[in-house]
């Protein structure tokens, strides 16, 4: 029973970093503008959280620092696609080159050379609230935030017309450039919060190979879970839990299934899903344009 | 032709914004230039070593470069490299042909393989209508495991280590590997400076392949009526539909095409570099790289081609300004973000250089007026 309490938990860890990562995807191409950029914003995130919480000796700021981080990159990614007419997806590429880049950079110049930053103290982590991170209770609350913005504010169905249909929106009086610079520099916010969460809390330290394809995941999680924001959590819990259930097992004696098959398995099972259930994908429709 | 200026353009203010990130981390960018600049082209193993890195990149250039011009985004080049790879490992590993026969085999094979994993990706997307974007993530890291997977299988793993056995003399693309190191061999290079220098890297036959796919795929694109197909699907799904093209096989086909080319880019670099595969803790970055060369060479055979050697230079120079100034090589990366952040807005480039042409322009007018006057 314990162990099982275990796995939970360890799901909810592993999934944080990548339920906000996905939210921000869905906030972004919700609102028209493509973000494969994520990977890159969580990576930069992921850094400056660390730096901000080892420098300031305070978790809650290197946490919002990690959004901030994402956030100006966001704010790149937004002025080229919105303003400048960029072709998004090459834009986001760009934006995991500079992210992972400007990372491993900055870091070697602050920490002398070194390409990871060196170990947070246990007592400067994030608290923990009933044995969980506090940042896992943010990030359902972020889902729920997300969930009842687009379900019943006018915000939420502005940020969806610019996203569906954005000339009958622009008719219709709504500033449609301005509803996707909310939701391209909130999907940064987010983005860097995603990384901060694995570089402050579930780690303690920032390392070149931390993100490693996370970002992808996430942004996976948000095309399985629909571009809406409790079916992305969804996914990301469901790529978490595969996570710690490699752990998991792993931690049983005895136990002879390959870790290599098991880790490989929520990525065979997400194909099958998407081969067999899903059917034609139900992204925004005037994304990228 | 304006794409070729767009990207020199954007390579330019790559360098010029690299060179504002050094200067402000308290290194001259001047002397990191120089350092790299040397540390590419001042010795003939450096300029092997350039073209052993350029090679995984012209064909996982091509890959992803391929993919685009059916509309599809091909992130899986890196899986589809380490199916490529892991196959020619184990091929090259269990038979053990007259090198005649064996080389065609392992590469022929292992390019099967890979063409197949990418083909899925396709396969997924005109069946089932799954985003590519999203099988091939998919697939990479499935792609990862299963190479993981096999790495430790009993029988291919080398004993006490974690990579596979190495594959047989047979399979190697080395070239001139046994007489390197024959007493004839060493002989005569040592009376050869330039050449012995030349040979010290595991200089090898893949950058013939490479160049003998920039120039397939540049016939298949450009002069057939299989290359307009495809990229008539890439231009207008629904147009091609009514022209009545099988799109649905086409993006098949294109993803198979292109699964083929990241996958002779691992094969080349099992057999040519590396002789083995190592477990893998995370990717190595040899699709997204293709992306970076497919994008930097507006995803033209050609383009790619010299941007995957611009590419690997950058990368074999860029790093040894670590130890020479103990500059953060990363200063490359941000380097490539800023050239592609550029490319994916011509617009903005376009107007600058406008304004030049027209600057040039009007001093020419000036000119031949002066000259009448």
């Amino acid at each position: 029973m314990n162990s099982l309490v275990i796995l939970f938990s360890t799901t909810f860890m592993y999934s944080t970093p990548l339920i906000f990562t996905s939210l921000g995807g869905v906030v972004s191409e919700k609102s028209g503008v493509i973000n494969i950029g994520l990977e890159g914003m969580m990576t930069f995130g992921a850094f400056v959280a660390s730096w901000m919480a080892i420098t300031t000796g305070n978790p809650w700021l290197g946490f919002l620092a990690g959004g901030l981080a994402g956030l100006i990159l966001a704010c790149l990614h937004a002025v080229a696609s919105i303003l400048w007419g960029a072709n998004q997806v090459v834009s986001g590429m760009a934006m995991n080159f500079l992210g992972s880049g400007l990372s491993i950079f900055l870091c070697r110049i602050f920490f002398e050379g070194a390409s990871m930053t060196p170990p947070l103290d246990l007592s400067l982590k994030i608290p923990l609230i009933y044995n969980q991170y506090a940042t896992v209770y943010l990030a359902f609350l972020a889902t729920f935030i997300l969930w009842f913005i687009f379900k019943y504010t006018r915000l939420g169905l502005r940020l969806i017309s610019s996203g569906e249909h954005p000339k009958a929106a622009l008719a219709a009086g709504v500033n449609v450039s301005l509803y996707r610079y909310f939701g391209v520099l909130s999907s940064g916010f987010l983005a860097g919060l995603g990384g901060a969460s694995l570089s402050i809390v579930i780690v303690s330290n920032f390392r070149p190979t931390l993100i490693s394809g996370q970002g992808f995941i996430a942004l996976a999680a948000m095309i399985f879970g629909k571009w809406n924001p409790v079916g992305s959590m969804l996914a990301c819990l469901f790529f978490g839990f595969s996570q710690a259930l490699v752990v998991y097992v792993g931690g049983i004696e005895g136990m002879t299934v390959s870790s290599q098959i098991l880790s490989a398995l929520p990525y065979v099972l997400t194909l099958i899903v998407l081969v067999g259930f899903m059917g034609k994908s139900t992204a925004p429709s005037a994304l990228g344009q | 032709m304006k794409k070729i200026i767009i990207s020199l353009f954007s390579i330019l203010l790559g360098f010029l914004i690299g060179g504002i990130v050094l200067k402000l981390s308290g290194i001259s960018p001047l002397e990191a230039y120089k350092v790299m600049f040397y540390g590419s082209f001042s010795q003939p193993n450096y300029i092997s070593y350039i073209i052993i890195r350029s090679t995984p990149l012209i064909f996982t250039g091509l890959s992803v470069a391929f993919a685009f011009k059916t509309g599809l985004f091909n992130i899986g080049a890196e899986g589809q490299f380490i199916t490529g790879a892991l196959a020619a490992t184990f091929l090259g590993y269990y038979f053990n042909f007259n090198p005649w026969l064996q080389i065609p085999l392992v590469i022929i094979v292992g390019t099967f393989a890979a063409s197949l994993y990418g083909g899925l990706a396709g396969f997924f997307k005109a069946r089932f209508g799954v985003h590519e974007v999203l099988s091939t993530i998919m697939l990479n890291w499935l792609a990862l495991y299963i190479s993981n997977y096999f790495v430790f299988y009993e029988g291919i793993r080398r004993p006490d280590t974690e990579t596979t056995e190495f594959i047989n003399q047979s399979s190697s693309l080395t070239l001139f590997e046994d007489w390197k190191i024959s007493e004839v061999g060493i002989e005569w290079l040592n009376q050869h400076e330039i050449l012995k220098s030349f040979m010290r890297p595991p200089v090898n036959a893949g950058i013939f392949l490479a160049l003998i796919a920039v120039i397939v795929v540049w016939v298949i694109l450009e002069k057939t009526s299989f290359g307009f197909k495809l990229k008539a699907t890439g231009f207008s799904l629904l147009a091609s539909k009514y022209a009545g093209i099988n799109t649905n096989a086409k993006m098949t086909q294109s993803m198979m095409i292109s699964g083929a080319l990241a996958g002779m880019a691992g094969v080349t670099h099992v057999m040519g570099v590396s002789k083995n595969v190592a477990v893998l803790a995370a990717h190595e970055g040899y699709g997204f790289d293709g992306i970076a060369v497919a994008l930097i060479g507006s995803t033209h055979p050609f383009g790619v081609l010299l941007s995957s050697f611009f590419l690997g230079t950058l990368k074999y120079g860029g790093q040894k300004i670590q130890s020479a100034l103990e500059a953060p090589s990363e200063v490359i990366s941000i380097m490539i973000g800023v050239i592609i952040f550029f490319i994916a807005i011509p617009s903005v480039l376009e107007l600058p250089i406008e304004k030049i042409k027209t600057f040039f322009s009007n001093r020419r007018l000036q000119k031949q007026v002066n000259t009448h006057e």
